[in-house]
């Protein structure tokens, strides 16, 4: 159904690359990657290479564990933020969990977001459930009902509390003194399964109506996305994921895909080797490629009928991101973003009606 | 400002006992409390810009650090304001998150302190901390927290655990989450990390230590994921101005965000803050001083008393004036003329809500003997509704003059150390911020008393606090 369409394109910027034993061909000190400068140099490159999204990968704990590699990691809100003032084209897709933060901040947070981007804002939505995870708020771990419910309950209020505030609540009314039309500005009076939130945010609607709300293929929540992003070992597995959120009503389709090339005079394969004796990286739950350019030009050409677009999850930025921009995007037809336009233009999604508005 | 205080001003004598000796060479610390919502904006000025918009905010920023200044702080409000169940229509509403918007002012400014307003009662220790790190990463060393408490179950319906935390126990739970704060941004030891990409591995074994604790106020196990910033930690500003907040402050703040802006209110805060400081084992000088306040400049004192006149008079319309009395008498007033005398009937039962979010809380209780009490000044002086509320509402401007005078009575304040400077609270934005940078600071340069470029990078250093680690 997107065979007349071009592929975008979005990237994980987590880091230095997808692979956790990325930061040893860093080719950087290890610190580096927790400085500011980096977190804009990453975004900067994929901006000017044309990609519509950026994601920021997160969780609550340290990326790595108490292993051998990466402990450090920039709350992902904040580097989305942080670089929103610096670019003018690119999506902001910060991972934020619902578990482990309250449902209310969340959402403000996402609205301030799409604010500061002029509205370029989307949320990866996490769910982040270990022991560990939920231990930094002192909850007890969730069933897998609970956390089901748990996750749309927040996607849910989150969606509402945007719509709280109608486009045109601030009226500025000198002549009646009102600097908003109070039946424009909405409770929310939201119960979920676990809480309850009053409303309305303290943040008037986001330029984009709603945030673009990106929910990853496991969570099966399609019905609430705005972008499902398929996690799938094999082109028929992806077609046929892609196909079912498609039928959930989904109007854009993302698929995750891993990149190992040739790099820096090494083949794909040994490289992966070299990085896998070092840490290993789970293989068979994402599609992953390991080899030339050339065939990853023809890995994205298969896909393009199959979905809308294709997250890269460089094993490397340093490496494979810079060979993607090299030797794959000069032949590859995507469609990159117009400056100035806001995420859903850039993603073919229309600007949402809000649900208060009679 | 009277004559006699601009002649004091001008002495170097001046024996006020602020529990800091006199200091010549004292420097005004200036920094902008944006509060984005409430009364004290004129949004009805044609050259306010609208309050949501990130180049608003941007402009703002950058006007500051045209004028030096130490930091841009932001409020928070966590429901917007409502008046008798009606979300509340004559004042400015609607604001950013504080952390995100100044994520976003980080990439867009290259010197000023960026502050969050960020309470210890609906947040979780290790989220916030972690996002304030995380602010304090991105903008090298730039960022503060404004810890504030909110204890009632009003703003609590936008929360898991709505009103779950007992009045008096909010400090309590405020020191338990600011010590929780303080732990995990010192779990790393400061060569946490390993030097170069082939090293064993990323962060030296042991190096990073995990953090737990376990009340019935502060529950939690983690493991932080952000080193030091270059200033060490964000800088911990505290406003509450009764004892449980002067105590916090005294034990963890490195600036207190005070509400005394005359001189002797001023001097005697300064003295108990500091008597407490002592108690803690730190020294004067490791807690700066800013209290919020208002500055009305005009280029003659008459055209600033005038110009105080016109600000006062928006701030407190006759619709405003209306609905200031109608939080304590309990019901609607609007078929009361603005002009005319105080309402004859009644208040309503009970005490005020606590909960609307537009009284301060000073004022939340004792009523009907306030109403009393302006029955009887209404009579006795001829007040109508609205110019009575003009007079007792809260929100008057602290320094009125030119800004000649308002230099000298500032560099009188920071040479006694009665203060260390001030938070602005701007009327028109960015307007009445323009006249400050333009007019104020230079006076201020000419006396001595205020930096003319920034000699340092981090929030800290534009302070002039010590490290963080070294004893106060």
């Amino acid at each position: 159904m997107t065979a007349d369409r071009p592929l975008l394109l979005a990237v994980d910027l987590d880091g230095d690359g997808a692979h956790p034993a990325a930061w040893r061909d860093s080719g950087r000190s290890p610190a580096d990657v927790l400085s500011p400068s980096a977190v804009r140099a990453a975004v900067a490159l994929a901006e000017t290479a044309g990609f519509a999204l950026a994601t920021f990968d997160d969780a609550p704990r340290p990326p790595a564990g108490e292993g051998l590699d990466a402990a450090g990691r920039i709350e992902a809100g904040t580097r989305a933020a942080y670089v929103s003032t610096l670019t003018d084209r690119i999506g902001l897709a910060p991972t934020l969990h619902v578990t482990t933060t309250e449902p209310f901040h969340l959402a403000t947070q996402l609205a301030s977001l799409d604010h500061a981007s002029r509205g370029r804002a989307a949320w990866v939505v996490g769910a982040a459930d270990a022991a560990d995870d939920l231990a930094t708020i002192g909850a007890p771990a969730l069933g897998a009902d609970d956390l089901r419910l748990q996750v749309r309950d927040v996607v849910e209020v989150a969606r509402r509390l945007w719509d709280s505030w109608q486009d045109d609540a601030v009226i500025k009314d000198v002549a009646t003194g009102r600097y908003l039309d109070s039946d424009r500005v909405h409770h929310v009076d939201f119960t979920g399964h676990a809480f309850t939130v009053k409303g309305p945010l303290i943040t008037p609607r986001p330029p984009q109506g709603q945030v673009v709300v990106v929910a990853p293929s496991e969570l099966e929540i399609d019905d609430l996305a705005d972008v499902v992003l398929v996690a799938a070992p094999d082109l028929d597995a992806v077609r046929a994921r892609a196909d079912r959120a498609r039928a959930a009503g989904v109007r854009s389709v993302f698929v995750d895909l891993e990149v190992v090339l040739d790099a820096a005079g090494e083949s794909a394969a040994d490289r992966l080797a070299r990085l896998d004796a070092a840490t290993g990286w789970r293989a068979g739950r994402r599609l992953r490629h390991v080899g030339t350019a050339a065939a990853l030009v023809d890995l994205l050409a298969a896909l393009a009928p199959v979905v809308d677009g294709v997250r890269l999850l460089p094993a490397v930025h340093r490496l494979d991101l810079a060979a993607v921009l090299d030797d794959v995007l000069p032949v590859l037809t995507y469609r990159a973003p117009a400056a100035g336009a806001t995420l859903r233009e850039s993603l073919g999604l229309p600007r949402p009606a809000n649900r208060f508005v009679a | 400002m009277t004559d006699a205080d601009l002649e004091t001003a001008m002495t170097s004598t001046d024996s006020v006992d602020t529990g800091a000796p006199y200091d010549p060479d004292a420097h005004v610390h200036l920094g902008v409390f944006y509060t984005g919502v409430g009364p004290q904006i004129i949004w009805s000025d044609p050259t306010v810009g609208p309050h949501v918009a990130i180049e608003t905010f941007v402009d703002l920023a950058r006007l500051l650090e045209r004028g030096l200044f130490d930091a841009f702080f932001l409020g928070e409000g966590l429901r917007v304001r409502e008046n008798r169940g009606r979300v509340y229509d004559l004042d400015v509403a609607g604001r950013p998150d504080a952390i995100t918007q100044l994520a976003a002012l980080a990439g867009a400014t290259e010197h000023i302190g960026l502050v969050a307003t960020q309470n210890t009662t609906y947040n979780f220790p290790v989220d916030l901390a972690r996002r304030l790190a995380s602010l304090d990463l991105v903008s090298d060393g730039r960022a503060g927290w404004n810890i504030v408490t909110t204890d009632n179950a009003w703003t609590g319906a936008n929360f898991r655990h709505g009103g779950w935390l007992a009045h008096e126990r909010r400090y309590e739970r405020a020191a338990q989450f600011v010590e929780s704060a303080l732990a995990l941004w010192s779990s790393w030891e400061p060569d946490a990390v390993a030097d170069g990409p082939d090293a064993k591995s990323w962060s030296l074994p042991g190096a990073i230590t995990p953090v737990e604790r376990h009340t019935d106020l502060v529950d939690f196990r983690a493991t932080a994921t952000v080193p030091a910033s270059r200033q060490g930690r964000p800088v911990l500003f505290q406003a509450g101005d009764s004892d449980g907040g002067r105590d916090l402050a005294a034990r963890y703040a490195d600036v207190v965000f005070s509400a005394n802006t005359d001189f002797d209110k001023a001097v005697a805060y300064a003295r108990d803050l500091r008597a407490r400081l002592a108690r803690n084992g730190r020294s004067a000088d490791s807690l700066r001083i800013l209290p919020g306040a208002s500055v009305v400049l005009g280029a003659t004192p008459q055209e600033a008393a005038d110009k105080a006149r016109w600000v006062r008079e928006e701030q407190m319309s006759p619709a405003r004036a209306l609905a200031f009395f109608e939080q304590y008498w309990g019901t609607d007033l609007s078929g009361y003329d603005p002009d005319g005398p105080l309402p004859d009937i009644e208040p309503v039962d009970g005490e005020l809500d606590p909960s609307r979010g537009t009284i301060p809380i000073e004022l939340r209780t004792g009523k009907l003997a306030r109403i009393a009490e302006w029955r009887e000044r209404s009579e006795r002086e001829g007040l109508s509704i609205v110019a009575l509320a003009r007079e007792v509402a809260p929100g008057h401007p602290a320094f009125v003059g030119t800004p000649s005078q308002v230099a000298d009575s500032w560099t009188r304040y920071v040479r006694t150390r009665a203060v260390d400077g001030f938070n602005l609270l701007p009327h028109l934005t960015p307007g009445s911020l323009i006249d400050i940078v333009d007019t104020l600071v230079p006076e201020l340069q000419e006396r001595g008393a205020y930096r003319t470029e920034y000699t340092g990078t981090t929030l800290r250093e534009h302070l002039a606090l010590p490290p963080v680690g070294l004893p106060g």
